[in-house]
């Protein structure tokens, strides 16, 4: 039951994107194209389980032991990087077909911020390893549900007489305040 | 007379947030209201500026294959830096402004900033683009915040102005796409009239 309720948390009542404001990035960047953000949405959710994971360990058999919890920001950051570079060279030789699929996006994933915010969230919250893996899976599922959408409405925008100024980027971030309005709908649900 | 040039190019021509589209979680994340973006602009200006001088200064020390990894530790170890010395000396900021100042370390600006800029030019030209790029990005913050704080709450840095219960939409999150979204366009059409002078 518990674990229901984290996971409809982060997919629809606190979306990681459209209510706590992280991986606006590739939100705004990629998402121009249904198949590109598919993509995204993938490689996220790739990476943020396995860093929680990873990180997870790190926090609670390396930093609160030793009492350095203060080196946090530089040992996740890190982590987190060369993770990426990891799956990166992993997913060349395992499966080729997925590198095509994913690979160009991996690298943007390091300076993803959902990432790092999901892994801080997790210790912040005080989650044990299974809700922090629960966790990190409903926030990319949160994240998929919520570029996969923008990108399907994105897509019909540009075929829309819009005036000259508000082209692009700021017609779609007034798009992507009234999917948060949407979202909002959902509050009290937990 | 470049110095200047580097300076002032982050204000409009290339602002980080309405021109360049970079940091934007931040910008979106602690605007709502002017201080809290002042404070933010304040936290990642700091951060940009030092790790652009640490950057230019040691730049022909790194190999260059392991630039960005060092890069990002340069900038962790400033963000550490700023938490610390936040959370002592401005706790009630340090609360509102939160999970956001960890994630300094990801925003795109600051190793953007490193990689495009300090890592090819001197010191001193790297102060003043850290520097520029630090103030417009605060500018821009303080701007969004301003917006959000007197439309939701009648209020400017926490002076009321306008003597009305606001639209509460613009405090809540979807105000703050709203908000930003109208801001790039204003600057595209502010840019646009520029050019045509």
């Amino acid at each position: 039951m518990e674990y229901i309720l984290i996971i409809i948390g982060a997919v629809f009542v606190n979306n990681i994107v459209l209510s706590y404001f992280l991986g606006i990035c590739p939100y705004i960047g990629v998402s121009s194209k249904l198949t590109t953000s598919v993509g995204m949405a993938g490689a996220v959710t790739f990476v943020m389980v396995l860093a929680t994971v990873v990180t997870y360990l790190i926090y609670t058999f390396i930093l609160v032991p030793f009492q350095v919890t203060y080196l946090q920001t530089i040992s996740y950051i890190l982590v987190i990087s060369s993770l990426v570079q990891m799956v990166e060279i992993m997913l060349k030789k395992v499966s080729p077909a997925l590198y095509q699929a994913l690979g160009i996006f991996l690298p943007l994933i390091t300076t993803n911020c959902a990432v790092l915010g999901v892994a801080i969230l997790t210790v912040q919250r005080e989650f044990n390893l299974l809700e922090g893996i629960v966790y990190a899976i409903a926030n990319s599922i949160g994240f998929a549900l919520a570029i996969i959408l923008f990108a399907g409405i994105r897509e019909h925008l540009d075929l829309m007489d819009i005036p000259k100024g508000m082209r692009g980027a700021p017609a779609a971030l007034v798009v992507a305040g009234i999917m948060a309005l949407a979202f909002m709908g959902f509050a009290g649900l937990v | 007379m470049s110095q200047i040039k580097n300076f002032t190019r982050g204000f409009i021509k290339e602002n980080p947030v309405f021109v360049l589209l970079l940091g934007l979680c931040p910008a979106l994340g602690v605007t709502t209201s002017a201080f809290n973006g002042l404070g933010m602009g304040l936290a990642t200006t700091f951060v940009l500026l030092s790790s652009n001088i640490v950057v230019s200064v040691i730049k022909d020390l790194i190999p260059n294959k392991v630039r960005i990894p060092s890069f990002i530790v340069i900038i962790a170890s400033f963000v550490t830096i700023v938490q610390l010395v936040m959370e002592a000396f401005l706790p009630e900021l340090f609360d509102a402004l939160g999970l956001f100042i960890p994630l300094i370390v990801v925003n795109c600006l600051v190793l953007g900033r490193a990689e495009a800029f300090a890592s090819k030019k001197n010191t001193l030209s790297s102060i003043a683009d850290g520097l520029g790029m630090g103030l417009g990005f605060a500018f821009a913050l303080t701007l969004l915040g301003a917006v959000r704080e007197l439309l939701g709450q009648g209020a400017v840095f926490g002076l009321s102005l306008i003597q009305a219960d606001g639209m509460l939409v613009f405090v809540l999150p979807p105000g703050a796409f709203i908000g930003l979204g109208y801001l790039i366009a204003l600057t595209n059409i502010l840019k646009k009239s520029l050019k045509t002078e």
